[in-house]
């Protein structure tokens, strides 16, 4: 079955820039984008959509948005935005990303959604991004570095780092870099 | 919350039974244990303790949100401020982290060497946070009350920067228990790994509560001396 997604977004270039880009992935059925913030609720009720894609800066969080707890509710982001706005999203994606980096924020996000629906747990270990994420952390890497290294944004980034946290518990660099050797992550001679 | 704070005409044994944490108070303030039928001011007097001093520091680590009024701290004695935080960082350095820490060279010694040998250096890195946390506080934080108690206008130091420097000790301590509940290989033994984690909870706890006292008693009292001695 494919993901149903929803943009919504009122800068038409970037809509038909996202639209673009992600109708080349089969996976993906690309709904009819929402240009106007207030008619959100009614086009979700009426298209069904798995995933939302919505301008960070219409809505307070993912949970307004969501009329179903399977709704993966994602911000898109192209201006500055306040850090703790964003965590209350269930992904972060900057349009500066790659295509790739993109369409694996939009794959991670429903796979997290479908885990919810079911066993009704949560995935409590670490995707493989996260892990890759971890990885640079432990090795000493700044946020920047690591955006950079994986050619995502720092957004998602700080949003990887965020569940890296949440999943282990372990909110020190030092701590992390034990949990990666631990779990033979790394070994001592990749340390910087 | 009024009720539940507690009074000096308490008797200490009963106060002790209740919450036996308190007995590092009571250590710290020098008041050894043996302290028969007395009232809590009654022991605190014999050993030339302030009770009120003693009580304010029993409630705040018992009473996780209890925060003393500003008259409160004023109105309480505070000679005995400084030599009681001191005594809690030489029970933290001198005591507990080197006992924490023999239990994790045993748990190493189980781990592959390259695994013991990240493991005990995360330890070390954190009994220098911890030792240099101290250090700020001995050399500058103590010495400046201290003047400030004698009256003395000192422009050395402020408590603002303590404020601004004042880390938690606590997160790394967390982190440990975290590594060492799930990511232990399962060759350690478990009967060292619960012992070390029983070790570090009890610190962890210990060592906010030192925060708390920090926070709620030192930095007020601090801020009004500084206000008091620039006039």
């Amino acid at each position: 079955m494919k993901t149903r997604v929803l943009i919504a977004e009122p800068s038409e270039i970037i809509v038909a820039g996202l639209v673009q880009l992600l109708s080349e992935v089969s996976r993906f059925k690309i709904l009819d984008p929402v240009t106007d913030a207030s008619m959100l609720d009614e086009r979700i009720i009426a298209s069904k959509p798995d995933v939302v894609i919505v301008n960070a800066t219409l809505v307070p969080s993912a949970a307004s948005v969501r009329t179903d707890r399977n709704i993966s509710v994602i911000a898109l982001v192209y201006q500055y935005v306040e850090q703790l706005h964003l965590r209350r999203f269930d992904a972060v994606i900057d349009i500066r990303e790659s295509r790739a980096s993109i369409v694996e924020t939009i794959i991670e996000a429903t796979k997290t959604q479908t885990q919810h629906d079911g066993d009704n747990t949560t995935n409590y270990e670490l995707s493989k991004r996260e892990t890759a994420v971890l990885v640079l952390v432990a090795k000493g890497l700044t946020n920047k570095e690591i955006a950079e290294q994986l050619n995502v944004s720092p957004h998602t980034v700080m949003s990887h780092r965020k569940n890296i946290v949440h999943k282990t518990g372990i909110k020190s660099v030092a701590g992390l870099t034990v949990y990666a050797m631990l779990n033979n992550l790394i070994d001592e001679s990749t340390l910087l | 919350m009024k009720e539940i704070l507690y009074d000096c005409s308490r008797k200490m044994s009963e106060l002790l039974t209740e919450e036996p944490g308190l007995i590092r108070i009571l250590q710290r303030a020098g008041i050894p244990l043996g302290i028969g039928d007395g009232s809590i001011g009654q022991v605190c007097r014999k050993h030339g303790v302030n009770p009120d001093f003693f009580m304010l520091l029993c409630n705040i680590y018992t009473h996780e949100n209890y925060a003393p009024t500003l008259s409160r701290v004023l109105e309480t004695p505070m000679a005995q401020l400084v030599p009681y935080l001191k005594a809690s960082h030489d029970y933290y350095v001198s005591k507990r982290l080197p006992h924490i820490e023999q239990h994790l060279h045993h748990i190493a010694r189980q781990l592959p060497a390259k695994a013991a040998d990240v493991f005990m250096r995360f330890f070390e890195s954190y009994k220098r946070e911890v030792t240099d946390h101290f250090a700020h506080e001995e050399q500058l934080v103590f010495p400046h009350v201290e003047a400030l108690q004698r009256g003395e206008a000192d422009t050395n130091y402020s408590i603002a920067t303590f404020i601004d420097s004042h880390g938690n000790l606590e997160d790394k301590l967390n982190d440990l228990v975290q590594i060492i509940f799930k990511y232990l290989p399962g060759a350690v033994t478990s009967e060292d790994s619960v012992d070390v984690v029983y070790d570090i909870l009890q610190v962890s706890s210990d060592l906010n509560k030192h925060s708390l006292i920090e926070e709620k008693v030192l930095v007020p009292y601090v801020k009004h001396l500084e206000e008091v001695v620039s006039r």
